[in-house]
């Protein structure tokens, strides 16, 4: 059971209250209309799959119902942050590599 | 001031109306019950959404419930003379809860003093609440929620939407010895008879 941190509540929650949500911080195209297809693809349907440190969205579904995100190792499941929409992750694999906060 | 249509929900007296607890027969507790179980039937209830940051609508929630609006995560303040109290739910969206009747006007006061992007829908028919107090309470609810009930967690003006039972439930702390479930109607039936299976052990006094 994982103990996760809701931004918004201000609070560790247990995991049956979240749902998660897939990848974070994919961007929609600007210009849908004069994008390439392949771009548009990628923004439908292509997600990464990493092994190790993944950011994603995940809901607070019966809680207060809000997304957040969350930056998470794939591999040993721990959560590293949690931060609101919005924000960006302080920990990412450059700030990793470059040994800051692990 | 907002020009929606909107109905008083309420039929009256005349009309007979049905709590979603009205199947049920109840249980007498003997003599010292654990756990004494009352439903607070056919109560008032306004979703409200605005933005908090917004000075305006923080003031003029306050001007007609008589309470601050809680901007604090889970904060549930009370009006104890009118009957009503509003808790937090989530950054932009509050449950009001009213003496029954009254919600129709209280919806009519919120849209002529608000104005600008809120929402305030009554949603009195889809929920009902159920109050827990006694000397095992407190232990019920370990039993039927992941979330932490110890008083350290858990004050006396809190509110948490949580999982209790398998469902959804909003679990309030309105005094030191009494506990409120604020359940969905659908929802009513099964947390009524999870309550009365889990308190098996301790008693239970359940008037409905």
């Amino acid at each position: 059971m994982l103990h996760i941190y809701c931004p918004y509540c201000g609070e560790h929650r247990e995991e049956s209250e979240f749902r998660p949500k897939g990848q974070a911080h994919i961007l929609r195209p600007k210009d849908p209309d004069n994008c390439s297809d392949e771009v548009w693809a990628d923004y439908l349907f292509f997600r990464d799959n990493p092994r190790g440190l993944h950011h994603e969205m995940w809901l607070h579904a019966t809680g207060c119902r809000k997304y957040f995100n969350v930056t998470r190792d794939t591999v040993s499941y721990e959560i590293l942050e949690t931060y609101k929409m919005g924000e960006q992750p302080k920990i990412t694999a450059q700030s990793r590599a470059a040994g800051g906060e692990k | 001031m907002s020009n929606v249509a909107v109905f008083d929900q309420n039929a009256g007296a005349g009309v007979l109306a049905e709590s979603p607890l009205s199947h049920v027969s109840g249980r007498k507790g003997g003599s010292s019950p654990g756990v004494i179980l009352r439903e607070k039937a056919f109560m008032g209830y306004l979703t409200l959404r605005g933005n908090a940051a917004d000075a305006a609508f923080c003031e003029g929630v306050e001007q007609v419930l008589g309470m601050p609006l809680p901007t604090a995560p889970m904060a549930l303040h009370q009006n104890t003379q009118k009957g009503s109290s509003i808790l937090w739910i989530s950054p932009d969206e509050w449950l009001i809860l009213l003496p029954g009747g009254t919600e129709y006007e209280t919806e009519l006061a919120l849209r002529a003093e608000l104005s600008g992007h809120f929402a305030v829908v009554n949603v009195s028919g889809g929920l009902t609440l159920l109050t827990v107090t006694g000397p095992d309470a407190r232990h019920l609810l370990h039993k039927s929620t992941g979330y932490d009930v110890h008083p350290r967690n858990f004050p006396v003006g809190k509110g948490v939407t949580t999982t209790f039972a398998k469902a959804t439930a909003i679990i309030r702390r309105p005094s030191e010895t009494t506990w409120e479930l604020v359940v969905r109607r659908s929802f009513a039936d099964y947390c009524y008879r999870w309550l009365v299976d889990a308190s098996r052990e301790f008693g239970l006094d359940a008037e409905i």
